[in-house]
C-alpha cells in the first residue's frame, strides 16, 4: 500500500447541514492513488492525534479529493474552522477500500448519517446500477442526496422521525425490499447498530456485503495497533484486526457483531 | 556538523534517536515515509512468549497535550517475531532493541533465551506495561519483583539488557538500583503514566480497559525529572523517553542524563518526527558549537 504525508491546499469549503462540512483539497498525487472506501488522516492544528475522515470524492482530472465530516468534538471543530487557501496536513490515502464488482447489476449503498459520504465514490463507479439508501435521525441531518442523483444512482432517503424522505424508519426496510427483488452486493457505513442490522439482513439472506468501520485511531498506518476490531479468521477463531490497515472495509461475515 | 553517535553498552548508535516500543510496530509502515537506516535504533513492539490478542477497543483517547492508550501488548508471540519480523529488521542498518514482556519471570526469561541465538542487538525488558493484568507494571512497581524478573532474564541472556521502568512508583531510583543490582546493563524510562478519561455524557470511561497509559508532551517534565534522578542514582546508562517531539526536547533529556532518547506519541502527530528530531538536535549542537551529542549527556548544572 502506498501513502504519503503532506500539506495540501483547501480549494473549496461548504457547510452542507448543521455542523457538517464538505471540503475539497488539491492533492494530485493522493487523488491518483485513492480508491473508494479509503480515508485520509488529518491533523487539526494544535492537536497531537490525527482524525480519520473517509474519502467522499476522488477527481483525478482536477487532482482533488472531497471529504465530508461532522463536528464531533474539539478536533473536528478545529478542522471545520479551516478555509479555502489553508493547508490541510494529511496522511493519505489510507486503508483497505471497498471491493468493486464490475459484473454486478444492482448494488445497494447503505449509509447512516455521517456514514453516507464514503458511498459517493461507489455511486460514481456503479452509476445507475446503484441504489443509495441513506438514513438520518431527522431532516436536519440530511446530506448528499442530490449528489447521488447527479451520479445517476437512485437515492432513497429515510428519517427515523419521518420528518423528511420517502421512508419513515430505518434503512433496513428498503434494503430488505431490494434484496427480495434481487441484489448483487451491499456496501454499508454508519453507526454500529445500523451496521449490525444491515449485516444481519445480508448474512440471513446470503447477500454479499462489505461494511466500513470506525474506531479511535493513533498512527493510522497499522503500526500502533490502537484501532482494534474483533473479527473471526477462516477457522472461526477470534482475532483483533485493525481498522486503519486491515480495514476500514471488512466483509460482513468477518466481523464479530 | 556535530557527531551524533553514541555508544550504549558497547553498541554503536549512529544517532541517539529510537522510535519507542509500541508506536512503530516492526518498522514496515514507516518505511513508506523514510529509510529506517536514518534512525539510531528501533525498539520493537513488546513481544511475549505466546501470541496475545490485546484489549477490546477503544484503546486510544486524546488528552490535553497527550494521549492514553490501552493496547494490552497485542503481539504475535516471540516465535513469530523471530521468524517473520526480526530477520527483515536486521537488514535495516540500525540498532534493534527487542522489547520483551511476560506474565511471570519465567516467561520473560524464556522469551529472552529464544533471542539469544539471534543477531538482535539489545533486549529491552518491559517491567512497566500498565495495560495488562499480570506481569507488566506489577513487576515494575515493587523492588523485589523488579529484581526477581531482571535476575531471571539476566541468567537467560548475554545480550545487553535494558530494563524499562515504570513511573507509577513512589521512588523510581529504588527500582533502578534494584534492577542494576540484579544485572541490568542499562535502564530506559519513562513508560506511560497511568491515567483515565470519562465520557461525561455516557458516564463510561473512554477506554474499554477503563485505565490506560498517558504519553505525549504532557509527560515531558516528569520524564526529565525521573531521568535526572535515576542518572544520579545508578552507574549504568539511562535511555530517556517521555513526551519528546522536538530536537530541543531530546537535548533536554540528554542533559538530564539520557544517553539516547526514544520517541513515542510524536510519531503519530508527524510520522517524520524521529527524523526531524535528529535534524533538530544536530542544528542545536552546531549552533552552540558542541562537537558531539555525547558531550551533553548529564551536563545539567543543578542549582
Amino acid at each position: 500500500m502506498k501513502y504519503m504525508q503532506g500539506s495540501y491546499p483547501i480549494v473549496e469549503k461548504q457547510a452542507i447541514a448543521a455542523d457538517t462540512f464538505s471540503f475539497t483539497v488539491r492533492c494530485p498525487e493522493v487523488a491518483a492513488l485513492a480508491k473508494p472506501g479509503q480515508f485520509v488522516h488529518i491533523l487539526p492544528k494544535g492537536y497531537g492525534l490525527r482524525r480519520p475522515i473517509s474519502i467522499a470524492g476522488i477527481d483525478r482530472a482536477t487532482g482533488t479529493l472531497r471529504i465530508v465530516f461532522a463536528i464531533r468534538g474539539k478536533g473536528t471543530e478545529a478542522l471545520a474552522q479551516m478555509n479555502p487557501g489553508d493547508d490541510m496536513d494529511m496522511i493519505a490515502p489510507l486503508g483497505h477500500g471497498f471491493t468493486l464488482l464490475p459484473e454486478a447489476q444492482h448494488v445497494a449503498l447503505v449509509g447512516g448519517g455521517i456514514g453516507v459520504p464514503p458511498m459517493l465514490p461507489l455511486a460514481k463507479y456503479y452509476g445507475e446500477r446503484a441504489t443509495a439508501i441513506s438514513g438520518f435521525r431527522s431532516f436536519k441531518q440530511i446530506i448528499l442526496q442530490e449528489d447521488f442523483d447527479a451520479l445517476g444512482a437512485q437515492a432513497i432517503c429515510c428519517t427515523e422521525d419521518g420528518s423528511a424522505g420517502a421512508v419513515k424508519g430505518f434503512v433496513t426496510a428498503p434494503l430488505e425490499q431490494l434484496i427480495s427483488e434481487g441484489l448483487d452486493a451491499v456496501y454499508a457505513c454508519g453507526p454500529m447498530p445500523m451496521l449490525r442490522a444491515v449485516a444481519e439482513v445480508c448474512l440471513r439472506t446470503g447477500t454479499w456485503c462489505e461494511v466500513s468501520l470506525e474506531e479511535r485511531m493513533a498512527c493510522g498506518v497499522g503500526a500502533c495497533l490502537g484501532c482494534a476490531c474483533r473479527t473471526k479468521d477462516a477457522n472461526g477463531e477470534e482475532q483483533f484486526l485493525h481498522v486503519c490497515k486491515n480495514g476500514p472495509v471488512f466483509k460482513a461475515e468477518e466481523v464479530q457483531w | 556538523m556535530a557527531d551524533l553517535s553514541v555508544n550504549i553498552c558497547g553498541i554503536d548508535f549512529k544517532n541517539p534517536i529510537i522510535p519507542a516500543s509500541g508506536v512503530f510496530g516492526y518498522g514496515h509502515e514507516y518505511e513508506e515515509f523514510y529509510s529506517l537506516s536514518k534512525l539510531g535504533g528501533i525498539a520493537t513492539k513488546g513481544t511475549t512468549g505466546k501470541k496475545r490478542t490485546g484489549n477490546i477497543a477503544p484503546r486510544i483517547a486524546e488528552t490535553p497535550a497527550g494521549m492514553l492508550n490501552s493496547v494490552g501488548l497485542q503481539n504475535p508471540g516471540i516465535d513469530a517475531f523471530i521468524e517473520k519480523e526480526l530477520p527483515y529488521l536486521l537488514t535495516k542498518d540500525t540498532v534493534i532493541l527487542a522489547n520483551i514482556a511476560g506474565s511471570t519471570p519465567e516467561e520473560c526469561a524464556e522469551v529472552a533465551a529464544k533471542l539469544e541465538n539471534t543477531d538482535v542487538h539489545m533486549i529491552e525488558l518491559n517491567i512497566s506495561c500498565p495495560n495488562v493484568k499480570q506481569g507488566g507494571a506489577a513487576f515494575g512497581t515493587s523492588c523485589v519483583m523488579a529484581e526477581q524478573v531482571t535476575t531471571a532474564v539476566r541468567k537467560a541472556t548475554t545480550k545487553p539488557l535494558v530494563v524499562k521502568l515504570s513511573p507509577n512508583v513512589t521512588s523510581i531510583t529504588d527500582i533502578a538500583k534494584a534492577v542494576e543490582a540484579a544485572g541490568a546493563d542499562a535502564v530506559s524510562l519513562i513508560n506511560t503514566l497511568l491515567g483515565m478519561r470519562i465520557d461525561i455524557r455516557t458516564r463510561r470511561p473512554v477506554l474499554h480497559n477503563n485505565v490506560g497509559g498517558l504519553s505525549g508532551p504532557a509527560i515531558l517534565p516528569v520524564a526529565v525529572r525521573m531521568i535526572w534522578q535515576v542518572a544520579n542514582a545508578v552507574n549504568i546508562p539511562v535511555i530517556g523517553m517521555g513526551g519528546v517531539s522536538t530536537g530541543e526536547d531530546a537535548i533536554e533529556l540528554m542533559m538530564a542524563g539520557a544517553c539516547a532518547v526514544q520517541v513515542g506519541m510524536a510519531c503519530f502527530t508527524d510520522p517524520y518526527a524521529p527524523v526531524k528530531i535528529i535534524d533538530g538536535m544536530e542544528r542545536f549542537l552546531d549552533e552552540n558549537n558542541i562537537a558531539a551529542a555525547r558531550d551533553i549527556i548529564g551536563t545539567v548544572k543543578p542549582w
